[in-house]
């Protein structure tokens, strides 16, 4: 037997293994969700009806599918507190995203231009917040933020304030919160881009006369940019959905869809909205997806 | 067309252009020297190179060649010593302020911007004006042969065609000084070998000062008209190639360019206008007197292998020349055929070997030799040179 032969099966496995992870745990899962969303909802376990049963026969199933609406998509779509939660999760997204890019950037420059034994420390040092719990962290954060707090404490006593600060609850808290998390999730993609790229493109940008500022702007910066699409995604979609963050840090005025949905679950008991409320931001998260997707094609092809 | 190319342009000016005065070099590199850590890269290399010259730095890696190309270019800052273009002292002006542009070794060609783009990107920087851009780049494009290939990028093109777009962008600013880092080194060697005497051309048609960093003898010797040759951050000979070749100023120097054999001198005699060295390897050898004075220093007596001749016999005798041809009685070791010219290894009697490089002139090699033939390897006296060891 050839060697090609005998390494033709587990290789064509290996190939399949994705779809096959996909399709389990990610299609099978959004199948139960949007069957959910077209159910209606009844006080009853599960807390919805229509419910399958594949031992009822075929004329229950089919009335059982007949039974599906899209009631639950027109709810949300004539309800403002939908839309509202929707919008103040993508402004939440933007504003923490942009603020991610700027701040993560120079961090991640920096870090490229490292001595490559420095790099490996510097990588270590971003990483290693993680080996703390997520929610530890926040709690930390609660207690720095909060009115006799050590913020408070510092600017109180170097006389910067003359009373305490609300920082808690603020939609302040909450961006130091994202951006804290979600810091080294723009830091890595950057620093993989920027470490690769050649020095000597820089120096000849500045050898044909560019000083430093263009030098970034026209060389150092487009050549960033598939680090940058990968950064932005990386942060902006699990930001739009964030639960945890605004729950904890933000106030209660104004809620993100996160928060709402989490109300129609387990407050509410509305499986069937809440599962509609899910599939909608699916789909608006979807769109920046493809289009980063595209773009990376068409640079692809450009090649 | 491109034979009446204007010298000065606004690049050029924009950067506060520097003409040497008459008779002055262009760039003067004064005591120049330069560490990193503990390890001094560059030490003390003082160096004067006139305008429209085409001079070459060689050395082996780590000689300190690339790190002084690089304080030429901005990218290091000298530690000591002045580099004077024009006059003006530019050791701590950064890069993009100095009428100087290099060719970086693996072209560092912008991988985003077209080749278009690409040999624009210095002009628009120097504020040209958009039309005279375009008549710039289509006059650079058409130099480096690029037609047609205007809106390519960088990776669309072969490895000879991205060598002439990084030539053409460092052209289009009209430098002062080109500098060129292993320019040929990611060609194959027929490629290389065109594109050596396609430079040589371009740099005497525009009249441009050209410094090329070098660790291929052959090309330094080919292109250049003078060769700084590089030692460990020092500047062991500065000569023209023959000169180099033919009157190595040190043992080092002459086994660095090319191949050489050496003999470890043990004793001498004046005799005359000559020397007669008595050496371990090749019993006595007569030599003519070295230009500068042999002292109580040890040295040695070295031969290139092609001015060593070899026959069956002894020496064709000239008249009042026989005591002067040196004889060196052996057998064939080591044959190595090369197309051009064979190298033969010869075992000497008086134990030592000498390497003896001979023309194949004739295509049918009835004359060749075999291995363990008995052999005379014989030269003159001037064809030796004496080196301090």
């Amino acid at each position: 037997m050839s060697a090609r032969r005998i390494f033709a099966r587990p290789a064509r496995f290996a190939a399949i293994a994705p779809y096959v992870w996909m399709a389990l745990f990610f299609l099978v899962p959004f199948g139960f969700v949007l069957k959910i969303s077209l159910s209606q909802t009844a006080i009853a376990q599960p807390p919805y009806e229509p419910v399958f049963h594949l031992t009822a026969g075929w004329t229950a199933i089919r009335a059982a599918f007949a039974a599906l609406g899209f009631d639950n998509f027109r709810l949300i779509a004539s309800d403002d507190l939908y839309l509202f939660a929707y919008l103040r999760s993508l402004t939440v997204a933007v504003t923490a995203t942009a603020l991610l890019l700027l701040i993560g950037y120079p961090i991640a420059y920096g870090m490229a231009r490292l001595p490559k034994r420095w790099q490996a420390v510097a990588m270590v040092l971003v990483i290693v917040p993680f080996w703390t719990s997520f929610l530890i962290r926040i709690y930390a954060w609660i207690n720095i933020l909060q009115h006799d707090g050590l913020l408070n404490q510092i600017l109180l006593a170097l006389h910067l304030v003359s009373e305490p600060v609300v920082w808690l609850s603020t939609d302040t808290a909450m961006y130091v919160g994202i951006v804290y998390s979600y810091l080294p999730f723009m830091i890595l993609p950057l620093y993989a881009t920027l470490a690769k790229m050649e020095p000597a493109l820089e120096e000849a940008a500045s050898d044909l006369g560019a000083p430093r500022w263009q030098v970034f702007w026209l060389v150092t910066f487009p050549l960033s940019l598939p680090g940058v699409g990968a950064g932005v995604l990386l942060c902006f979609i699990p930001v739009v959905g964030e639960f945890v963050i605004p729950d904890l840090l933000a106030g209660s005025n104004s809620l993100m869809i996160g928060q709402t949905l989490w109300l129609e679950f387990f407050t509410n008991k509305d499986w069937p909205v809440a599962s509609s409320a899910a599939i909608v931001l699916l789909v608006v998260l979807l769109l920046p997806l493809l289009l980063y997707e595209r773009l990376q094609r068409r640079q692809l092809e450009e090649r | 067309m491109t034979d009446e190319l204007p010298r000065t342009d606004a690049a050029a000016d924009a950067a506060g252009d520097a003409r040497p005065a008459a008779g002055e070099p262009l760039l003067r590199i004064e005591g120049v020297a330069k560490t990193f850590g503990t390890f001094r890269a560059v030490d003390g290399v003082s160096l004067d190179i006139k305008a429209g010259e085409f001079f070459a730095l060689l050395g082996p890696s780590g000689c300190g060649k690339t790190t002084l190309l690089r304080m030429l270019a901005g990218f290091e800052a000298p530690d000591e010593g002045r580099i004077l273009l024009g006059g003006k002292d530019i050791a701590q002006a950064l890069p993009h302020k100095r009428p100087i542009n290099m060719m970086f070794q693996n072209y560092a060609l912008f991988p985003h911007l077209t080749v278009r783009d690409n040999v624009a990107f210095g002009l628009r920087r120097a504020g040209m004006a958009r039309a005279d851009i375009a008549t710039r780049v289509a006059e650079m494009v058409a130099l480096v042969k690029l037609d047609g290939l205007e809106k390519r990028k960088p990776d669309q093109l072969s490895g000879g065609q991205r060598q002439r777009v990084a030539l053409a962008r460092a052209l289009a600013r009209r430098p002062q000084l080109l500098l060129l880092d292993e320019p040929l080194a990611a060609l194959d060697k027929k490629l290389r070998e065109n594109t050596q005497g396609e430079l040589m051309e371009l740099q005497r048609r525009l009249g441009m000062t050209f410094i090329i960093v070098t660790h291929d003898q052959e090309e330094a010797m080919t292109m250049a008209s003078r060769i700084g040759v590089m030692n460990a951050g020092r500047l062991a000979q500065v000569a023209g190639p023959r000169e180099l070749y033919e009157a190595p100023r040190s043992r080092w120097i002459a086994e660095f360019v090319g191949d050489i054999n050496l003999f470890d001198a043990e004793s001498k005699l004046r005799d005359g206008h000559r020397l007669v060295i008595g050496t371990r390897d090749a019993g006595t050898l007569v030599v003519a007197e070295p230009r500068q004075p042999v002292g109580e220093s040890r040295f040695s007596v070295a031969i290139r292998p092609e001015k060593i001749k070899l026959s069956r016999r002894g020496p064709v005798r000239e008249a009042g020349h026989e005591t002067a041809i040196n004889r060196l009685d052996g057998v064939i070791a080591d044959i190595c055929y090369l197309g051009g010219t064979t190298t033969y290894k010869v075992k000497l009697d008086t134990g030592g070997m000498v390497q003896a490089s001979v023309a194949n002139s004739a295509r049918l090699d009835v004359d060749a030799y075999s291995l363990n033939q008995q052999i005379v390897a014989w030269f003159t006296p001037d064809d030796c040179v004496v080196l301090p060891s």
